[in-house]
């Protein structure tokens, strides 16, 4: 909502300078997101904490001057001569301005012009650099063709008031010439975002009462008794409402022998500095006194109405849509309405798109002689319906569809008929047609001063809670301690009980001021400390992975099929995949939620490619599944998944380990990370997965429970990315199985007070012998004693012949409370010797 | 000859001055310690000496030897560390040549201010609290006070999710807000204390999605963080107190607060709160854009329909409830101009944390 100050102040006493004035409606809650000057003066230097723009008129410079004569230029058709008062002497002026050229060669006009001029060595903007918002210029001497030119007759952009540049400023005959313009219309154009809640302060008189209450100036209610010197309107219209729920009241007035001209120049440019553009006199006032009041209004052509109804008075009448039913409205568009869409429509049809947008055929055209004015009350909800499937925001439907309170329906009329009976000459006829079935529910609220202390915090005897509302106009009578309080006739938004109390304290809190009330602290028991424990766990994992060189990402959760698609290899017929789809994507690349963390991981892998020769990186995140019937509609799982390509260190001037990670760089980061956790008995089993190479994918379980997937990206999914030659491997691990196996409660050994024996052994096996059933069956046969286990070489060669591997490990046996001897040790090694032997044809290499 | 050890004491200590090596070093004591040194002689002439000369010459020869060994050994010493002193002049090395590192990656940006607000919050007694992404109409929209075709609703541009069967006016939805989860905490708080409920107090982080365009100022996909207080006796003073106290905590202990009254269905009354421009001190900058202050976060006391909603009496209960945007405290507190940065995981980005 755009504020002209100079029109707010015709509403309330305002002596506070501009930006303070800012500064206290951003604290009540309605925020100034800017301020722009429109010819007042700017502040200086330090400023209230609100966005500042605009351009400020030097009094001296710019003044009010009057056009005498308009003469041709002896030189250049396009150009006219103008003799100008500016107050002190005359001045030849030169201009190119269309709207001058009715007057050239007219002699000496009577009444003569009033323009805005501009002095020698004025400070304008520059209105033919387009280069630069509010570039300005300085007005200096030169000759155009042949011309002495110094000064000028500016134009609206030239001063800022709008984009506006087809002819010079032609002000009313009122303006007093000498007067500094600055002066006589310089004005500052508050713009504020009006939250639902304030829907009320959508109209300068809103505004008006918000400022009263809160800066304590005095309101200056509007006059709404028009002259009404015309035929009664009684007999000549009558109104049928169908649907009071949907159209609490209606209202009509009529003004005959209106003459559409322009309207006056200052209700232009408030119009204007307001966003709205002037049209003409009629259509004019109802948009004028929409901003002013707050009522929108519509105006039909009322011989189009009579036409219709053969001459006799119409019948308006008020109702849903019937299927099928189209309209025309006056943007010229044929619409199909939905049988929540509320009509205005007389006995031959559709007359208007209700709170929203006139119909073609009823509008006020060029030869309109007689307008009959609508003011209305509609229901907020269906309003905003209707707007969002037309597609048809408007002014009238921003504030219908935030609700207007139905007794500012008559007010809208009577103030608008006689803005009509001003500006467009017109008589105005006596009285108004008035359907009224739906007074809105008058809401009494008891509210006491116990309530004010529990929920602000303050302590407020119930008088000065009474002062408080009495300010925005609530009518309040005490009762011993208890306020009975009724909602001014203006506003919509107070509710009953509760409800109520919660809706008068958010006033009383902004009157009273938010910033008064104290600090404290809570006070109140302190709640069960539960903690979170699957968060804690995820920031575990987090620390620890970064803390061994894996960086943590977050990626999007909106994709498409085709982004996760990529994750299989193109040679294999696409999956059929169930996702959740969104109903209104935003773009063809974010179309449904992901599925596979993979896909998410890859893409990131991809981007960095170029930037870095390593590259490890983690997330932690959601995956979204649509659900069977009988659940939560959705399953969201979440993931740890990471990826891992490149070379295993950074390029260093010494020391530098330069080869590409593989499969067991993965699989120790894996093994860290749950050894990290405590979680024993984790075991790795070869596995195919789509995505995976099919000999390097493992499946991670934990007692038989599954605790994700890891391996080398399939060649063939890595083709469909832009990737190095490197291997790519990645895991995909769920957190939720690892929440429910990690137990925080881990056992810790004593310090054995013996020393160790330690030894290495050798074995012989068939290269495809698992490594992890050796070492599962040392471990088993080991047995207590067997304290640690090690592989610490893998080796094929010619002397162990085709097919035949050596492991390495090395062993130490420990026991708890003596010094193992050499023969203890050797019957242990013995037996573990004996059983690779017998299960596996292991042949012991050395020891 | 006592005088013989006087003169051979003084040679040997004069003789040992000029040595400054381990070789002369040896030679000195051979001269002068040796099996033929001039001392050894006297000590083996001593039986020839009378009974009386005998003890006394012994102890005179006594107390040399101990004072050449003595003399030899802090010489040895001198030499010994000398040499260290040597070896290490040539052992120098280039300090400014760089270590070696182990590699260590970091954690996303937003997951470090969201451990901050955690731990702040935390040490207020909040816990936290997660619920689902994908929501219902109901619990996003409607248990909060935004009933259908509801004005406010325009604050909060909403993705819908398809839905095989006609859920009417309760479609899915992706959250717009983690506000749903203030719901689902009241009413498993509720459902298992119906009597007398004891109080609450959460903080409710997670992903959020609003159908807005993409642009260096505006996300699809953002995280928020919420917290909720409900007990008997919580006050908009104890809104002020909380909040200020974590601004205190988040932005330093000069931090300035201020509340600016504002609208959310969900709060009643409802307030902004900013917080005096960390970068400028309150003068203007580009981040608080001239203004002097940062809005940090939405706030408000819990409408007492939620409440209602939630199985509180709000005749008997009242809280307070707020919201902020970790992703915004992490570009206000780093400078960072484009939120686009956040999801794009450029590691010359992330680095940097
Ligand atoms: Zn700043």
């Amino acid at each position: 909502m755009k504020v002209p100050i100079s029109w707010l102040k015709e509403y309330v006493e305002i002596t506070l300078p501009i930006e303070e004035l800012a500064y206290k409606l951003t604290l009540a809650g309605l925020e100034v997101e800017e301020i722009r000057y429109v010819g007042l003066p700017q502040p200086g230097e330090k400023q209230q904490a609100t966005k500042i723009s605009g351009f400020s008129w030097n009094p001296e410079e710019i003044v009010i001057g009057e056009v005498r004569e308009v003469m041709p230029h002896p030189d250049a058709d396009r150009l006219v001569l103008c003799r100008l008062d500016d107050g002190k002497q005359e001045h030849t002026v030169l201009t190119g301005a269309p709207n001058l050229f009715p007057y050239l060669e007219k002699g000496e006009l009577d009444p003569p012009l009033k323009v805005a001029y501009a002095r020698e060595g004025a400070t304008i903007i520059d209105a033919y650099n387009e280069s630069k918002d509010m570039a300005l210029t300085t007005l200096k001497r030169k000759k155009i063709r042949g011309v002495d030119s110094y000064s000028m007759a500016c134009s609206e952009r030239e001063l800022g008031i709008s984009e506006e540049h087809e002819g010079i400023i032609l002000l009313d005959q009122d303006a007093p010439t000498g007067q500094a313009l600055a002066e006589y219309m310089g004005d500052a154009v508050l713009d504020i975002a009006i939250t639902p809640n304030i829907a009320r302060a959508a109209s300068i008189l809103g505004v008006a009462r918000e400022v009263a209450a809160i800066t304590g100036g005095k309101l200056i209610l509007p006059s709404l008794e028009p002259v009404m010197e015309g035929n009664p309107i009684k007999g000549r219209v009558s109104i049928e409402i169908k649907d009071p729920e949907l159209n609490p009241r209606f209202v009509l007035g009529l003004i005959e022998n209106v003459e559409k001209k322009s309207s006056p120049y200052w209700v232009q440019r408030r119009l204007k500095l307001a966003g709205i553009r002037p049209i003409d006199c009629v259509v004019d006032a109802t948009n004028y006194t929409m901003l002013e009041i707050g009522e929108p209004l519509h105006a039909f052509d009322y011989d189009v109405l009579l036409e219709r109804a053969g001459g006799k008075p119409p019948r308006i009448i008020t109702r849903r849509a019937k299927s099928g039913e189209t309209l025309t409205t006056l943007d010229d568009v044929e619409r199909k309405l939905d049988d929540f869409t509320v009509l205005v429509t007389d006995q031959s049809g559709p007359l208007s798109l209700a709170g929203v947008m006139g119909g073609a055929d009823s509008e006020v055209g060029e030869k309109t002689k007689n307008v009959l004015l609508e003011g209305a009350s509609w229901n907020y909800v269906n309003i905003r319906r209707t707007v969002s499937a037309q597609g048809l925001p408007s002014e009238a439907a921003y504030r219908f569809e935030r609700g207007v309170h139905p007794a500012i329906a008559s007010q809208g009329v009577q103030r608008c008929l006689e803005w009509m009976r001003k500006w467009t000459g017109g008589v105005v006829a006596q009285g108004l047609v008035d359907e009224y079935p739906l007074p809105p529910f008058e809401t009494r609220v008891k509210l006491t001063p116990g309530d004010i202390e529990r929920w602000l915090g303050i302590s407020l005897s119930a008088v000065e809670i009474g002062e408080l509302l009495k300010k925005l106009d609530f009518e309040v009578t005490i009762k011993k301690d208890e306020l009975v309080v009724g909602t001014p006739p203006h506003r919509l938004d107070i509710g009953e009980g509760m409800v109520g109390k919660a809706d008068l304290m958010e006033e009383i809190a902004r009157v009273y001021g938010y910033d008064r009330i104290p600090e404290t602290n809570l006070a109140d028991e302190l709640p069960l400390q539960a903690g979170n424990r699957a968060l804690e766990l995820e920031d575990k994992i987090r620390d620890k992975l970064a803390g061994i060189g894996l960086q943590e990402i977050v990626t999007y959760r909106i994709t498409s099929p085709e982004a996760e698609l990529r994750v299989f290899p193109p040679d294999q017929s696409s999956p059929e995949l169930d996702y959740l789809e969104l109903a209104n994507p935003i773009s063809s690349d974010k179309t449904v939620m992901r599925r596979s963390m993979l896909a998410s991981l890859l893409e990131i892998v991809e981007k960095n490619r170029r930037n870095r020769e390593r590259i490890a990186l983690f997330e932690i995140g959601s995956e979204f599944f649509p659900n069977g019937e009988n659940k939560h509609p959705v399953e969201e799982k979440l993931k740890l998944a990471i990826a891992l390509t490149g070379v295993r260190t950074h390029l260093s001037w010494q020391c530098a380990d330069r080869e590409l990670m593989d499969f067991y760089d993965l699989k120790g980061l894996i093994e860290e990370l749950l050894a990290d956790l405590h979680l024993g008995n984790v075991s790795y089993t070869p596995d195919t997965a789509t995505s995976f190479h099919p000999g390097k994918c493992a499946r991670i379980e934990k007692d038989g429970k599954y605790l994700g997937i890891m391996g080398e990206i399939h060649p063939k999914v890595k083709g469909n990315y832009k990737l190095a030659e490197a291997p790519l491997t990645a895991a995909i691990l769920d957190m939720e199985t690892l929440l429910n196996e990690v137990d925080d409660l881990f056992e810790v050994e004593s310090i054995p007070a013996q020393p160790p024996v330690l030894e290495d052994l050798a074995l012989v096996v068939d290269d495809d012998v698992p490594a992890q059933t050796v070492q599962l069956l040392i471990v088993q046969t080991g047995g207590k004693t067997l304290a640690e286990v090690k592989l610490f070489d893998v080796y094929r060669g010619k002397q162990l012949g085709e097919g035949k591997k050596s492991l390495a490990y090395s062993l130490v046996y420990q026991h708890p409370e003596k010094t193992l001897t050499d023969k203890e040790v050797a019957s242990i090694r013995g037996s573990i010797v004996k059983r690779l032997e017998k299960e596996l044809g292991a042949q012991l290499r050395s020891w | 000859m006592e005088e013989r050890l006087d003169l051979i004491r003084i040679e040997a200590l004069s003789a040992l001055e000029p040595v400054d090596d381990e070789k002369s070093l040896e030679n000195w004591q051979v001269k002068y310690l040796g099996r033929s040194s001039q001392l050894m002689e006297i000590f083996k002439a001593l039986g020839t000496l009378s009974k009386e000369e005998k003890p006394i010459v012994g102890r005179t020869a006594n107390q040399v030897k101990v004072a050449l060994e003595a003399a030899s050994g802090e010489k040895e010493n001198l030499i010994n560390q000398r040499r260290i002193d040597q070896v290490l002049e040539g052992e120098k090395i280039d300090v400014t040549l760089p270590g070696r590192r182990t590699i260590s990656g970091s954690i996303h940006p937003t997951t470090q201010t969201l451990r901050e607000i955690y731990r702040v919050f935390g040490d207020m007694g909040f816990q936290i609290y997660r619920s689902r992404e994908v929501e219902t109409d109901e619990f996003n929209f409607q248990l909060l006070n935004f009933p259908p075709h509801h004005p406010a609703r325009d604050m909060q541009d909403t993705f819908f999710i398809t839905s095989k069967q006609d859920r009417g006016d309760d479609p899915l939805l992706l959250r717009t807000h983690t506000s749903p989860g203030q719901i689902h905490a009241m009413l498993e708080h509720t459902k298992k204390y119906p009597e007398d409920p004891p109080p609450i107090r959460i903080i409710l982080p997670g992903m959020c999605y609003r159908y807005e365009q993409i642009t260096s100022r505006s996300e699809i996909q953002f995280n928020q963080v919420e917290g909720l207080a409900v007990g008997k006796g919580i006050t908009f003073g104890d809104l002020k107190g909380t909040l200020s106290n974590f601004a205190r905590r988040m932005f330093g202990q000069e931090a300035k607060t201020r509340f600016r009254a504002s609208h959310f269905p969900f709060t009643e009354p409802s307030a902004e709160m900013d917080v005096g421009c960390f970068l400028c001190g309150g003068d203007g900058c580009s981040v608080c854009k001239g203004a002097g202050w940062l809005e940090i976060l939405g706030c408000g006391m819990v409408h007492p329909t939620v409440l209602e909603n939630g199985g509180f009496d709000p005749e008997v209960y009242s809280g307070f409830a707020f919201g902020m945007g970790p992703e915004r405290i992490t570009m206000m507190r780093h400078h960072i101009e484009d939120i686009r940065y956040f999801w794009a995981n450029d590691l010359r980005f992330l680095d940097q944390f």
